[in-house]
């Protein structure tokens, strides 16, 4: 049976007029796709990228915010409506021009402190960032109507605000301290607080910059790692040890154990930073104990006293274990550079190494027979590592005679040869 | 009479010794001012066999898996009595054979050995110096150092630019698509079974085709005695050569057991194939001309590809190293001095680029 629709279809005019609709219909598509999508009006943007100063905001500038990228608009901060040039700065709309500074935490924690709204949008992140930076010196002053402290976009930006792990957001842990050192390394600034202004000099020669900035450990120590973000505060002298506990887990746990806890608790001494500064926390040496010059033991301990002694009996027992890890170290690297495999004496000296470390770290035990401990654990393994060295060069020596006597025996045939060669060949002639 | 001479009749009348050596008692070695060059075969061979007796001695403890390659060389190089020798000689053999086996090549061919009826001899020859490579190049990774596999990375890697059949060559030297315990134990199989097989085979034909058609002389000298027969001067091969050819043989244990005992061959890191490749890789000084030519050549030539070009040109050299006594005709003096000319650049040219290869940069 024929089917007339069939028939119509198999018809060549027919086939030719929908093959040709249908090739208008993918190219129309086409041009519409290629078409860009009319985007929303921000007459906020028309106007404030032409002005001066601090009215002045880019598109660039904006769209490189991180609230921009989530869909944000000037109208979520200052109200008003972005899309009329009429009703932009329309104040029945909600427009608010400038906003005060005592207003921004208030304002910011519209949103941050709303977890339900958070979560829209990153639901890792905090929302208690507002009633920890009530708690703060800078919230309670700005409650007191000091204007002049930290409010939000002092630290985090005003219309260009990134995302913490941006590197070029003002508080990337690699900016931090750059970012509080604006106010408090500003002498004339602070000069109302009466807080010291040279912080940001000593960190920057503290061994934590280094950690941060030389060898790029983001989880190193900066300004907020210590006083907190939000909740920014002098750590106070009693929780000091506490602050820096949190990284310093051992040395903490055995300084509580340390004749030294009472004593320091009694003068009102805080604990860490009496022997190692607070900002300015260089890289400890052996030095600072002892009752040598730069010792810090001798700034409360009188010459003669127990306290003393004891110091110096510890650094003398970590200067030997250094003194042998150094022969050992020695001694190994003569014999690899002999050609001797000694990988595995130089692998059990980098224990040694790890004893003499954590000697250093039981020392603020202040015990000089836990310190001695582990002196004596790595002193052993130094012991070994010398011997495999002393070892490896008798190896060596004993290679070479052989050689000589190989070389000399070789010498001999050779002269032998030299000889039966000559005698046979005149026998010939 | 000796206390061997039953012994030697014994033999003598079952296998007629007197004829099998026969023509030994014949050989003679032509004496000119170059016949210290004819002690370089002979070397190699030696090195050879130094290199047989030691890696046999070094497969008693080796064991060619990933996890475990680097730990028995360890335990070869630290434990085992004379590990350290043996493995030691075993390395510089191997790179002195390398040298020597060139520098028999290059005796050979600036004397014009290679000359009819000698074809075939070099022939063999120059598929020994390339077997020769292919044991460097198969032994290299059997420590499974550091250096060792990203160097063999980079040479696998190269050997997948060759065109057309790059991938599967590759895929077949790796036993993979990465260099894996795979590769390490393909190559122990290369370097212990399927090598050694072939280079017996053919170090056979090449000492027998030597004992077949003698010592060549240069074509000068040839020419010299041809006109004036008194001036020929030989030697017996045995015992006259051979004895002075096993004064070479000591003098080239005495170098091995020198460097063996002063500078250890040195065993490095065990290689981690998820580290990343450390500063300073390149491959044994042998294949430093080509690594150095390779990272020369420019990533384009016309449409070309640089490094494809210049695998190709290697390989074309080979070619024409293979063909180089059917390139001559002796009769040309014109194609003899082109030949010789062309040798010293190709000699100037690997010197310049293995030195350039281990200068600061």
């Amino acid at each position: 049976m024929r089917n007339p629709v069939r028939n119509a279809l198999m018809n060549g005019s027919i086939r030719r007029s929908l093959l040709t609709i249908a090739v208008s219909l993918f190219v129309c598509s086409l041009a519409f796709a290629a078409e860009p999508a009319p985007a929303n009006k921000n007459s906020c943007l028309d106007c404030h990228s032409l002005l001066e100063e601090n009215l002045k905001v880019t598109p660039e500038q904006f769209a490189q915010d991180v609230h921009a990228g989530k869909g944000l608009t000037c109208a979520s901060c200052h109200g008003g409506d972005p899309n009329s040039d009429d009703k932009a700065m329309d104040k029945s709309a909600g427009f608010v021009g400038h906003i005060r500074r005592a207003q921004i935490p208030a304002l910011c924690g519209k949103c941050h402190a709303d977890a339900a709204y958070i979560r829209r949008f990153n639901p890792s992140l905090r929302t208690d960032q507002l009633p920890q930076y009530l708690t703060s010196v800078h919230g309670k002053k700005l409650a007191q109507g000091d204007e002049k402290v930290a409010v939000c976009t002092d630290c985090h930006g005003l219309h260009g605000i990134r995302a913490i792990s941006d590197t070029q957001s003002s508080v990337h842990p690699l900016n931090v301290a750059k970012t509080c050192s604006r106010c408090h390394a500003d002498r004339e600034y602070m000069k109302s607080y009466s807080i010291p202004t040279d912080q940001f000099a000593g960190y920057s020669a503290s061994v934590h910059q280094e950690a941060l900035t030389v060898r790029g450990d983001l989880s190193a120590p900066t300004c907020t790692t210590c006083h907190g973000n939000h909740g920014a505060s002098p750590p106070g002298v009693a929780s000091v040890e506490n602050v820096c506990s949190t990284c310093h887990a051992l040395q903490a746990q055995l300084f509580d154990t340390s004749p030294h806890k009472v004593a320091f608790a009694a003068a009102g001494q805080p604990g860490c930073v009496t022997c190692h500064s607070n900002h300015r926390i260089i890289r400890p040496t052996d030095a600072l104990l002892g009752p040598g010059p730069g010792s810090v033991c001798s700034n409360c301990h009188s010459p003669g006293d127990a306290g003393l002694q004891a110091a110096g009996q510890i650094r003398t027992s970590l200067e030997a274990l250094d003194t042998k890890i150094g022969s050992s170290d020695q001694i190994l690297k003569r014999a690899a550079s002999s050609g001797m495999e000694v990988s595995d004496a130089q692998l059990e000296l980098g224990h040694a190494k790890d004893s003499s470390t954590k000697a250093r770290v039981t020392l603020h035990s202040f015990d000089p027979k836990l310190v001695q401990k582990d002196v004596e654990a790595g002193t052993k393994i130094t012991d070994q590592a010398y011997q495999a060295g002393v070892q490896a060069m008798h190896e060596r020596d004993y290679r070479r005679m052989g050689l000589g006597v190989s070389l000399a025996a070789i010498l001999a045939v050779l002269i032998g040869l030299k000889l039966w060669i000559s005698d046979s060949e005149k026998k010939h002639d | 009479m000796s206390t061997l001479a039953p012994v030697r009749r014994w033999l003598d009348e079952r296998l007629s010794l007197d004829d099998l050596t026969a023509p030994l008692r014949k050989k003679t070695v032509p004496v000119h001012r170059l016949t210290y060059w004819y002690f370089l075969g002979g070397m190699t061979l030696f090195l050879f066999v130094v290199q047989v007796c030691t890696g046999m001695l070094l497969l008693l403890y080796y064991r060619p898996t990933a996890n475990e390659a680097f730990e028995s060389v360890q335990y070869i190089t630290t434990k085992v009595q004379f590990g350290w020798l043996v493995r030691s000689i075993h390395s510089w053999s191997a790179n002195l054979m390398v040298f020597t086996a060139f520098a028999h090549m290059f005796s050979v061919f600036f004397l014009k050995a290679y000359r009819k009826p000698r074809e075939l001899t070099w022939l063999t020859g120059v598929l020994l110096l390339f077997l020769t490579l292919a044991f460097g190049f198969s032994g290299y990774l059997l420590p499974w150092n550091t250096l060792a596999f990203f160097a063999t990375k980079v040479g696998t890697e190269v050997a997948g630019q060759v065109p057309l059949i790059g991938k599967p060559l590759l895929v077949f030297l790796r036993g993979g698509e990465d260099v894996t315990g795979a590769t390490l134990t393909r190559f122990f199989g290369f370097h212990v079974a399927v090598l050694p097989g072939i280079a017996t085979m053919l170090l056979l034909t090449h000492l027998l085709l030597v004992q077949f058609f003698g010592i060549s002389v240069p074509p000068k000298l040839e020419d010299e005695w041809a006109e004036n027969p008194s001036k020929r001067r030989e030697m017996k091969f045995f015992p006259n050569f051979a004895l002075r050819e096993l004064m070479a043989w000591y003098l080239a244990l005495a170098a091995l057991g020198s460097l063996a005992a002063l500078w250890p061959w040195e065993l490095g890191t065990k290689a981690d194939a998820f580290a990343s490749a450390p500063a300073g890789i390149r491959p044994e000084w042998y294949f430093m001309f080509m690594f150095e030519t390779l990272k020369l050549i420019p990533s384009k030539i016309l449409f070309i590809d640089g490094e494809v070009l210049g695998i190709l040109a290697f390989g074309f050299g080979g070619l024409l190293l293979l063909a180089v006594p059917f390139i001559e005709i002796r009769t040309r003096r014109l194609g003899s001095w082109l030949l010789t000319g062309a040798g010293a650049l190709v000699i100037a040219y690997i010197a310049t680029m293995t030195i350039y290869g281990y200068l600061p940069k």
